[in-house]
């Protein structure tokens, strides 16, 4: 067995790591379930009064109550769970080939494209991330493609960051040097030879990278930057952030509670996932 | 030193250029037509003329870059769209709220969360530790709108700790309406702190210098003041200097809730309003912050790490 399989083995046996990953995947299959039978696509509709508060006994659809315009939260909360992690994981799994392949072909070639690909960095880290996002969605037109792009031509820097760093110090090793006596092409050391000797770095930096893409989603969408047909949870913040004062609570905490679940549960799988693959956390 | 420091700010300019020409793309080629986004669909082509004219996006490209190079050098940007104000005025106006906000947050914050950190990471592995980062977890697992607006409407609204909103420039006043928005501000980052300083300063603790002190048989307490705590400072160092540009950018959503005329509501009222040149100016001036201060660790760094020189 593969030290990876044996290592995801001991994950699985933690309870509490194995309970995040079974909220995870909660988040995922209703976010499935969204985009495959297209459930509460009738979200727009009003279905009550305005301001209903939650109500049990008269259909699911009223168990969180309704928004000013009598729409039903639940469905807008499950609208905004596909919202989050079609953003979050989307553009996770846009950034890290870009960061894999960025950070591999700076750290082994050196030279002009190292200088090249640590000045692409530096330059894009140095504008704050809230700012590119701001501006990345004006230039593109407000919606979803421009949060994917924004993104994405972001959240690749700090994983081909650590890969540049690691792969410099893989290059001296001496399987390194044995892979190259044996004539293996460059392509081979560097996918089939490093690769999988850093590839922990880049489950770890996955983790980190969704984490990241949902809290972004939620604030472009707050600051009415993100999407614009779907309702999203930072929409329902900022409908909510006036309601509070006359005592409708029910929309911001939904949409607060299942970011937090979401988020608490990426966190500490992440922590877990840290310490099974990170011989350095443990102490 | 003042030789390194010199190369340092001269190897910048590549940095610096790329910075200028990424927010020259987006706000000037790719972002459509911003005089078209200002006044609508529905205005005359006179008008659309005339502000064109008046943000300089008659004139060709290569001369519009050299343009906003030269507002960059001296930090002139015009005026804002909506409010017709000098833009560096705006900016200056908005400094103090800004920082009479960020940095007394910033520093308890620090404060807290490094002693917080020292503590639990001096009893790793053991029940105080585990409880804290559970709570620690938590802490950063809140969205932080709603730390802000669970926050203004227990504290402020029903408690009436603190007015629900609003600033003044008048010390000692000021302190009322800037002790609830810190205290978020703490909640909001203390949670990620804590972990960040907690990680750096357990990476430490297995490395052979901290054998090797402690087969002298220096006490426990000696290594984690005397060893560990000096060798957790760099990475330390990095992320407390790398705030520095955000400080000044305020905080963007604690300044509009609470209505500090600082920069970070300002920030947020352009996005509102779709006042590019606001915008592009806040882009570039806290970029180009966040060089500087890169640059300012690299000097930090030698001074706390006597392995770099400053050759």
């Amino acid at each position: 067995m593969s030290t990876q399989n044996r290592l995801v083995k001991k994950l699985l046996k933690k309870p509490i790591a194995l309970f995040c990953l079974v909220v995870l995947a909660a988040y995922v299959v209703v976010a499935g379930i969204v985009f495959f039978t297209g459930f509460g696509s009738e979200w727009a509709n009003p279905l009550a009064a305005a301001h209903l508060p939650p109500t049990f006994g008269s259909g699911y659809r009223l168990w969180f109550g309704t928004d000013v315009m009598g729409r039903s939260i639940l469905l807008k909360l499950v609208q905004g769970v596909y919202v989050s992690i079609n953003v979050g994981f989307g553009t996770a799994i846009l950034s890290a080939p870009i960061g894999i392949i960025l950070g591999l072909l700076a750290g082994y070639f050196g030279g002009w494209l190292d200088e090249v690909i640590s000045w692409l960095m530096t330059t894009l880290s140095s504008i704050p991330g809230i700012l590119l996002l701001i501006a990345i969605s004006y230039a593109l037109g407000k919606g979803l493609f421009a949060v994917y792009v924004a993104l994405t031509s972001t959240s690749w820097i700090g994983l081909a960051r650590i890969l540049r760093g690691e792969v410099l110090k893989h290059r001296r090793m001496e399987y390194l040097i044995a892979a190259e006596a044996i004539g293996a092409s460059h392509s081979s050391r560097l996918f089939r030879h490093i690769l999988p000797n850093v590839f922990h770095q880049v489950v770890l930096s996955l983790s980190f990278m969704v984490e990241m893409g949902i809290r972004s989603e939620v604030l472009l969408s707050y600051l009415g930057l993100g999407v614009q047909n779907l309702p999203s949870w930072g929409k329902m913040i900022d409908d909510a952030k006036g309601e509070l004062h006359n005592g409708v609570w029910w929309q911001l905490t939904a949409a607060t509670v299942a970011m937090f679940f979401l988020l608490v549960s990426l966190n500490v799988f992440g922590d877990y996932l840290r310490d099974a693959l990170d011989p350095k956390a443990r102490y | 030193m003042w030789t390194f420091l010199l190369k340092r700010i001269l190897g910048s300019i590549p940095v610096v250029f790329g910075v200028a020409a990424i927010v020259f793309c987006l706000f000037n080629l790719v972002g459509g037509d911003p005089a078209l986004l200002l006044v609508g669909k529905h205005a005359t082509p006179e008008r659309i003329a005339s502000i064109r004219a008046e943000l300089g996006l008659d004139q060709p490209l290569p001369k519009q870059f050299v343009q906003y190079l030269g507002q960059i050098v001296t930090f002139d940007f015009g005026r804002s769209y909506t409010t017709r104000e000098d833009i560096r005025k705006k900016i200056l106006d908005g400094l103090v709220p800004s920082i009479s906000l960020t940095i007394p947050a910033f520093f308890l914050t620090t404060f807290f969360s490094l002693l917080i950190a020292m503590i639990v990471s001096f009893y790793r592995g053991r029940a105080i530790d585990r409880l804290s980062v559970a709570f620690f977890v938590f802490l950063m697992s809140m969205p932080g709108l709603a730390y802000i607006l669970f926050g203004q409407y227990f504290l402020a609204a029903r408690l009436g700790w603190a007015p629900i909103s609003g600033y003044t420039a008048e010390w000692p006043d000021a302190i009322q309406y800037l002790k609830l928005p810190v205290l978020i501000y703490i909640f909001l980052n203390l949670g990620s702190d804590i972990r960040f300083y907690r990680n750096s300063l357990i990476e430490e603790v297995n490395q052979d210098y901290v054998r090797t002190a402690r087969a002298k048989g220096t006490s426990e307490i000696t290594i984690f003041l005397k060893h560990i705590l000096k060798n957790a400072m760099i990475p330390v160092i990095t992320y407390v200097v790398l705030e520095i540009p955000y400080l000044v950018l305020g905080s963007l959503l604690l300044e509009s809730f609470f209505s500090i005329p600082g920069i970070g509501g300002m920030t947020v009222d352009a996005v509102a309003n779709s006042d590019f040149p606001v915008l592009k100016a806040m882009t570039t001036v806290i970029s180009l912050l966040y060089v500087f201060s890169t640059i300012l660790m690299d000097v930090l760094y030698r001074i706390v790490d006597p392995r770099m020189s400053f050759k």
